[in-house]
Order: structure tokens, then sequence, then C-alpha cells
């Protein structure tokens, strides 16, 4: 009996340490983003997905370890339990919380591992390798410079904002700047937490209270869906025009279609995710010098160019 | 009934006393509405004060259901989550019979029955774990909590549910339109709330609630049944989460992830600010009532004005609630 159970353990081991071996022909490449808590985290955990299941059909010997995570806590176990029990050589990581994930990166760089960061910067420079990202200040800069175009005696703005963290300051800063020296004035602005219920209730709000609105920013179509929901119940969508962010399908497909209440929409796109994973693989799989810095331009999607961005199996 | 003996027989500065009481979250409220006038000249239209009564609506028929879980000393968290799946799932059946049903209202009410039933079961799942299962309600409605949001993220694809363009606008109505002049939402919300009302002040069911919530081991030996009373609130809360989530569907026609965030948190905290007790034993459906409408119209003040650095909203809201407890806890001299 004893035996049989020494012989079993030792196979097992033998077995575990043989799947080490195998494992260790091949580069892994840990990816870790934050879990879909809005359309666009969505958005990046389908890009994501996307293109590990591409990639790995494409390159046999490159193995993915995904991990989505809630909160900054988890998705710093997720890091650690890749570098220790998965033996990565490769981290592509969108933190969510960057500031708080800065020291947890770090030390997967200080181990000799090749560390991607998309979207949002850590607070400590030179940490990655690689940074991929999209441009928030261009995303706002853009919006600003639509608006400007389409209002050239001025007038008024209302501006629905994100969640009070770095990038959605980055956008704001970006579009103020833009206007400035117009004569648009902004009547107020307030956070909608990119969502579509706060969307309508601060739009509801905003609609009471200014009798004189000639175009709303958004930042993010996800709060573009509530303040549309907001103005055509008040029935005022022949005043005013929205400018939102992101790129999602259905405020696309209104810009395709030539919807007056949103003429346009700014590019953002999740998709980034993937831009990120191709690059990381490319440089571990082919050699291929990727280091450096990134920036996805933030477009302005217009009727014309709208085709290009569609994309009937995103869920964002 | 049995607190009401010794209350007509108490002395005159008792009854006047226990009027204060009552009076708080009136106080507050009353307060509130006159910061709001002060502020601003459109607090008052007839539109701004629809659209606010219409979008607490959710909370609100939710906060009354969990009125009767908190006073029999349960507690759901899992409202918010049960909320946005509920959604979505209506949104997936009403999808799904379009083809064989077309546009039509018949599709709509199936969808209406769907998220009812469903509502009715999550609540069945809740309270047969409490009671059968003898598991905290703390920690059961947090597990559901988790499944329940893990279920809609899953169901949507990490992205959003929508519901077809064409049935969208058959339904829309039940949001947007009204009868003379008020909005459905606001008429489903003032007939549960007296529904409730009835039911707690009026009926065994609601009085044993009471017993229970104030002590359990003297509800049993009064022969009252707990554990059938509490599963009952349970299934209660989860139908009345159906009824809300039948009008937020029509609102925005979609349900994602992010649908019914913190719902939990808001009812709860209208139904401690309208007076009923977190510990349970005494329950109050109007002051709910109240207490839903307090902080629904906290979030339309802070968005009227531009006094408040929009980085403050989530203090001067936290002080609201205290406040508002604080009123109709300083005149009870316990």
């Amino acid at each position: 009996m004893k035996l049989a159970k020494s012989l079993l353990a030792a196979t097992v081991i033998v077995g575990a340490l043989g799947g080490v071996a195998v494992a260790q022909d091949k580069i892994v490449i840990g990816v870790s983003v934050p879990a879909a808590d809005h359309g666009w985290t969505g958005g990046v955990n389908y890009f994501a997905q996307q293109a590990i299941e591409r990639l790995g059909a494409t390159y046999p010997d490159v193995e993915f370890v995904f991990a989505s995570a809630p909160d900054a806590p988890k998705q710093i176990a997720d890091i650690e339990d890749m570098v220790a029990t998965r033996g990565i050589d490769a981290l592509v990581i969108l933190p969510g919380d960057p500031d708080a994930m800065t020291s947890a990166i770090k030390q997967v760089k200080d181990s000799g591992k090749f560390v991607t960061v998309v979207d949002r910067q850590l607070s400590v420079d030179g940490v990655e390798d690689l940074y991929v990202a999209g441009d928030n200040p261009g995303l706002g800069a853009n919006a600003a410079a639509y608006i400007k175009e389409q209002l050239p005696e001025g007038g008024n703005i209302v501006i629905l904002r994100g969640l009070p963290i770095p990038i959605d300051q980055q956008r704001f800063d970006g579009f103020m700047a833009g206007i400035e020296g117009s004569n648009i004035t902004v009547l107020d602005d307030e956070f909608a937490n990119w969502n579509r219920d706060d969307g309508f209730k601060v739009m509801q709000d905003f609609l009471t209270r200014f009798p004189d609105i000639k175009a709303v920013w958004t930042q993010d179509d996800d709060i573009s869906l509530g303040a549309i929901e907001a103005i055509k119940q008040a029935g005022r969508e022949g005043e005013m025009f929205i400018v939102g962010g992101a790129g999602m399908q259905q405020i696309l497909q209104a810009v395709a279609a030539g919807d007056a209440l949103t003429p346009v929409d700014v590019s953002y796109s999740p998709a980034m995710i993937a831009t990120a994973i191709e690059l990381t693989t490319s440089h571990l799989v082919g050699g291929i010098h990727v280091n450096g810095r990134f920036v996805l331009e933030s477009t302005l999607i217009t009727q014309d160019n709208a085709a290009e961005y569609l994309d009937a199996d995103s869920p964002f | 009934m049995t607190a009401s003996a010794p209350d007509t027989a108490a002395k005159p500065t008792r009854a006047f006393r226990l009027d204060l009481k009552t009076v708080g979250p009136l106080l507050a409220l009353a307060l509130l509405i006159l910061l709001g006038i002060s502020l601003n000249e459109n607090f008052l239209t007839y539109n701004n004060l629809t659209n606010v009564l219409a979008r607490s609506s959710f909370i609100g028929i939710i906060a009354i259901g969990a009125t009767f879980v908190i006073t029999s000393g349960g507690l759901d968290l899992s409202v918010g989550s049960m909320a946005a799946v509920i959604a979505g799932v209506m949104i997936m059946v009403m999808n799904w019979l379009i083809p064989s049903m077309g546009i039509s209202w018949s599709v709509v009410l199936a969808g209406m029955a769907a998220g009812i039933l469903l509502g009715g079961v999550a609540g069945v799942f809740n309270g047969m774990m409490i009671t059968r299962g003898r598991i905290e309600a703390f920690i059961v409605t947090l597990g559901t909590m988790g499944i329940f949001r893990s279920l809609v993220t899953f169901l949507a694809n990490g992205g959003t549910l929508s519901l077809n363009f064409e049935v969208a606008d058959v339904y829309r109505p039940v949001y947007y339109d009204g009868l003379l002049g008020v909005p459905y939402p606001i008429i489903v919300f003032a007939l549960v709330a007296i529904a409730g009302e009835i039911v707690m002040r009026r009926t065994a069911f609601g009085r044993h609630c009471a017993a229970i919530g104030s002590n359990e081991q003297v509800a049993r030996y009064s022969s009252i049944n707990v554990d059938n009373v509490r599963l009952m609130t349970y299934i209660l809360q989860g139908v009345l989460v159906g009824v809300a989530v039948l009008l937020y569907v029509p609102r925005l026609g979609s349900a994602s992830s992010t649908t019914g965030v913190l719902w939990e948190l808001e009812a709860i905290a209208g139904v401690i600010i309208g007076g009923t007790t977190l510990k349970g034993g005494y329950g109050r459906i109007w002051g709910t009532v109240v207490g839903v409408v307090i902080l629904g119209l906290i979030g339309n003040i802070l968005n009227l004005q531009s006094l408040i650095s929009p980085y403050l909203n989530g203090a001067f809201q936290g002080v609201i609630i205290i406040l508002a407890v604080l009123l109709q806890r300083g005149s009870r001299r316990t």
C-alpha cells in the first residue's frame, strides 16, 4: 500500500516536472487587464482574448496566460502568480489603478521580464519597456476642434465628465485648451461616471437648468447614450449636438447613418490592447525591436470614415 | 397594533416627542426643497419634479421591498446586481421572441412576465438559503450579489445587451409616457407604496415582520412561522426588484455590468433615512418613500448648482444622509 502510494506520488512529481520542462520550451506571455466593469473595459477583455486566440494559432510556441481583475490587489496577485507559477517571459498589462500597481510592475521588470504597459501611465518613468496608449489629451483636443468649427460664433455648451481620475483630467485639460480663445462658454461640467444611467440624470438636470445649449461634450459614448435619451425626452434634439468618445459601435452606426444629434465621435479604441500584445509577441518571437512609446491617434470619426471603425462582433 | 395602546395612554409631552420623531424625515425633505428653491428657479418646475420622481422610482420600489426585509431583521445586498441580471435576461428574452412573435406588445408582456418571474425565483433562492440553509442574510446576499453581477457581465460578454430597436420603441412609453401628465413610473411607485403601507400596517404579515425583527425568540413562542415570514420578505423583495426593472428597461433599452451598481446601498440608505431601524423591529413605508425622494433630490440639487465642486458631490451627499438621520434621532430620547 505504502509502496503504491509512493509510486503514485513519484509519478505525479515526475509528471509535473515534465510539464514544467515542456512549458519552458515555450515562450509564455502574461496578459493582465481590469475586469469588464463598463463598456470600454468589456471591449479590452474582448480584444485581448481575440488577439490571444489569433496569435496562439499563429505561433504554436507561444503560450498566453490571461487574467482579468476587478481591483488593484487582485491584479497584483495575478501578476505575482504569473511570475511565480507560470514562468512568464513577458507581461502585457493594462493597470486598473496605475499608481497602486507601479511597484508591483517594477518588481516584474526587475526580475528580468519584458514589460508592456497599456493605456495608463505608471507613476514612475522608465519601468516599462514598451508603452502603448491612446491619446487622451488628443481626444479632448479633437472634440474641442470640432465643436469650435461647428460654432464659429461661439455658444453655450455643457460637459459630462467621467470619473475623477487622471485620464479624465487629461481629456478635460486637452478640451479646455482646445476651446481657449473662442466664444464658447462652458456652462458647467459634472461627473457622469462613464455610465449611461448617470449620463441620463446629469443631462436631465442640465436641460432643466440651461434653456440654451448648443453642444454637449461627453468624452465617452456610454455617457452619450444616456444623454441622448434625456435630450429626446425633453424634445430638444433639434437644438444641440453631442460629441462623445471611444468609438462605441452603437454610436458609430449613428454617425455612419448621418444622425444629426451625434454627427461625429472621437476614437479611443479598446483594441489598443491587441496592438500591445501583437508588438510584444513580435519582440519575443521575431526579435523585433519594439521598445519605446506607441501612441494611437484619437481620430475624429465622421460619416465619411465611420465604416473603417465598424466591427459587428465587438461588444463595445 | 400593540404599539398604539401605550401611545394613546401616554402623557401629552410624550405624544409631542413622538410627533417630532415622525416629522424628522419630512423636516429634512422640507429643508432640502427650500435649499433647491434658493439655488435654482427651475427647481420647482413640473418637469424637474417629475424627472426626479420618475428616476427615483426604481430605487423607491426596491426600497419598499427592503423595508420589509430590514424590518424583519434581515438584509438584502443583492438587489442591485439582481436588477442588472433581470434587465439583461428580459432583454434577451424579448430579442429571442421577436422572430416568432413579431414586433408587438405581446413580446413586451412576455418580457415583463419573465422579469417578474426571475425576480421571484431569485428571492426564493436568497430566502431558502437564509431560512432553510441557516446562513446569515449578509453572507447569502453578498454571495448572490457577486453571482448576479458576474452573470450579467457574462451574458453581455463584458459589453452591453441592447433591446431590439423596434421593440424598444413599443416599450418606450412605459417610462416616458403617463396618465394625465403623471409618468407611469411615478404612478407605479405610488401604488406600490400605498399597497406596502397597507400590508405593513394592516395585515398579520406586516405585524409578524416587526415582531420577528424585534425579537425572534418571542415571535417563535407566539407561534409565528418565522421561517416562512422571512422567506416571504425575500420573495417580495425579488418580485419588487422585478417590477422596478420593468420600468427601468424602457428608459435606455439596455443592460450592462454597470446597471444597478450600488442600488442596494441607495435602497438601504433610503429605508434608514425614512426612520426604519437597521436592526429590525420597526418599519415605516411612507418614511422609506420620503427617504428615497430625499436621496433623489440631493443628486438633483447637486446638478442644479455649480457652487460645490463636482469632486465633493459624494461628501455632500454623505453629510445630508447623516444629517437627515440625526434630525430624526435627535428628538428621540433613548
